[in-house]
């Protein structure tokens, strides 16, 4: 039982890096009502990011997520101004295909320089030992970075201006702009901070897993299912939702082959998806 | 009348070629560079329906080219049915799945929708690879003696080949059919306004759940033959996302919508991918490039190559 039980916990550590990985993906959904289809070659961008800065300068990884932080909030404004704001308003199609060219051909440039071989950030912290389990301290230690991070984004949102901003271009874009808000510098910053979010979540994978340039695939699918589990464009709730998910996979994955994993977060995807498509935590209006 | 439409004609010399070009001197390179263009144009035209007629982005339709493949190989191999029967079979199945699938997921609309069909994918590839019946990750192979029936491996490849053009040509008339139907008026409604639609009397769920299953029918056809002729299938092969999103790119290179442009974007990219893959410098390249041609069309020519061509009104007469 107390197998199940440390099962769960780490599932609940992973799943709070999941969660940051998906406040990214759901800030952008909810201000400019685009899915970022570039989410994942940004997540293995954030990975080699770490990685190469780790190689070079030998720091604590952890500190190495304020200049990924930087990076990727310069990646996502170029982004942003190349490939999203001249399609925003047209049909979903435009700005689904769009960011998917990116993506395309980031990880095209990608595969080009780094092959598709296995990279890992050689660091660990020693871990806490309860009887038979040990929890790793990477484990705990990315966990803890994603809810600073978490937390600092929650701040930003409510304690200051640009934040408050940001909230009222998600509400309504039109009435915001009528009270002097520029919607173009909003929605340029609330991008790069999507792309930010998402870079540094690939970050923390990496001192977890080893990982490839086709690594952000799986974390910008398990973003999907965390996003519309919390609800689209509910940056906070993506938090809870990805440390719900990662409590599932914590639960089941004593039971049942890993192989089966996604095939039930999927369904479970699809089906909520189906059945709540406000989410869990339900918004109304 | 559909037969007094010049592009029903262009479209039957079209398949006439592809089947008569390489059985002359039984060219077989130029065979196999044809079944990738015919299937790109099956996946292309098929997923046309959903995305130009209907306006409704589908991520995941490779998820019927996949299951027909399996479908077909498994009576084949497992059940010992004849192709024919099996591919057809495979067709039926998959189209009553996504029938009863879209049912429930077609109440979803815009990017809702775009989302489902991609977990819907990655459901059912990790369905499959987990399923014992079908060989789970590793996948299901032909062996040798199925091809006796067909009069050896040789003959096989040439009669799947025929089969395979054939189901080209059909995937361009049912293209063609909807688009000057009744049910195709309907789905373009639903394209421009869907609450309009309901309003004017259109059984929007009923002809989403139509058109999505219709989508579903030549594809899987053709997974069945294409499989049985590669001779083995495995999920990552199968389920290839990439490959789904590449039809998009054909798709819209084209232009959304029209018939002829889901063929010749289909063979234009194909063509392109096939170069940029043999060139030993842009291998690695050819996404990059590939993504930048999206990027391009998205930005400045959304309405495709013969979306452009359409200025000119003989033009249009006839390439609809």
């Amino acid at each position: 039982m107390s197998g199940v039980l440390a099962s769960i916990i780490d599932g609940v550590l992973v799943g709070a890096v999941y969660g940051l990985a998906a406040m990214g993906l759901s800030l952008i959904w909810g201000v400019m009502d685009v899915i970022n289809l570039t989410h994942g070659a940004m997540i293995a961008l954030g990975m080699f990011g770490v990685y190469l800065l780790f190689t070079s300068l030998h720091v604590m990884p952890y500190l190495l997520l304020l200049p990924v932080l930087a990076g990727g909030f310069l990646v996502g404004v170029v982004i942003y101004w190349i490939a999203v704001h001249r399609v925003l308003g047209r049909s979903q199609l435009a700005t689904l295909l769009s960011t998917f060219a990116v993506n395309m051909m980031v990880i095209g440039i990608g595969t080009t320089l780094w092959s598709t071989s296995p990279y890992n950030v050689n660091y660990s912290i020693p871990g806490i030992t309860m009887g038979r389990y040990t929890f790793t301290g990477n484990h705990i230690a990315a966990a803890v970075a994603a809810v600073v991070i978490a937390a600092c984004l929650q701040l930003f949102l409510y304690r200051t201006r640009l934040g408050k901003a940001i909230r009222a271009v998600t509400d309504n874009r039109d009435a915001a702009e009528l009270m002097g808000i520029s919607a173009a510098a909003v929605l340029t910053v609330a991008f790069g901070i999507g792309i930010a979010l998402a870079a540094a979540s690939g970050g923390l994978v990496a001192t977890l897993f080893p990982f490839t340039i086709l690594s952000g695939g799986v974390y910008e699918l398990k973003s999907f299912v965390v996003t519309v589990l919390a609800g689209l464009g509910k940056p906070a709730g993506a938090l809870v939702a990805g440390v719900l998910l990662g409590l599932l996979e914590g639960a089941i994955t004593p039971f049942i082959a890993v192989s089966w994993i996604p095939a039930i977060e999927f369904g479970l995807f699809v089906a909520v998806l189906v059945l709540f498509p406000r989410g869990l935590f339900g918004r109304t209006g | 009348m559909i037969l007094k439409r010049p592009f029903f004609w262009i479209t039957m010399a079209v398949t006439a070629a592809f089947m008569l070009l390489p059985w002359r001197g039984n060219n077989v390179e130029m065979r196999e560079t044809l079944i990738l263009i015919a299937v790109a144009i099956i996946l292309a035209s098929n997923l046309n329906l959903m995305i130009g007629y209907t306006g409704y982005v589908n991520f995941g339709n490779i998820v019927f080219f996949g299951l027909g493949g399996y479908a077909g190989l498994y009576l084949v191999t497992g059940r010992g049915w004849p192709l024919i029967g099996a591919a057809l079979a495979a067709g039926v199945a998959v189209s009553i799945f996504a029938l009863l699938l879209g049912l429930a997921i077609l109440r979803l609309r815009g990017a809702y929708f775009a989302l489902a069909t991609i977990g819907v994918l990655e459901a059912v590839r990790a369905f499959v690879s987990n399923f014992e019946p079908w060989g789970r990750s590793a996948g299901m192979y032909v062996t040798f003696d199925v091809y006796q029936p067909l009069g050896g491996p040789m003959k096989a490849l040439w009669t799947t080949y025929f089969l395979v053009t054939g189901v080209m040509g059909l995937s361009l008339l049912l293209s063609l059919g909807i688009k000057t139907s009744k049910f195709g008026l309907g789905l373009f409604a639903i394209r421009e306004n869907e609450d309009a639609a309901v309003v004017l009397g259109v059984n929007t769920a009923l002809y989403k759940a139509i058109v999505y299953s219709a989508s579903a029918f030549l594809p899987a056809v053709a997974g069945a033959l294409i499989f049985f002729k590669n001779g083995m299938i495995e999920p990552e092969q199968a389920f290839d996302l990439t490959l789904s999103i590449e039809a998009i790119v054909m798709i819209m290179l084209g232009g959304q919508g029209t018939v002829a442009g889901s063929a010749v974007g289909a063979g234009l990219y194909e063509q392109l991918r096939g170069y940029l893959l043999t060139q030993p410098t842009l291998s690695n390249f050819h996404l990059v490039i590939a993504g930048a041609l999206l990027l391009i069309i998205v930005l400045f020519a959304p309405l495709g190559l013969i979306g452009w061509t359409h200025r000119w009104r003989p033009m249009r007469r006839m390439l609809e």
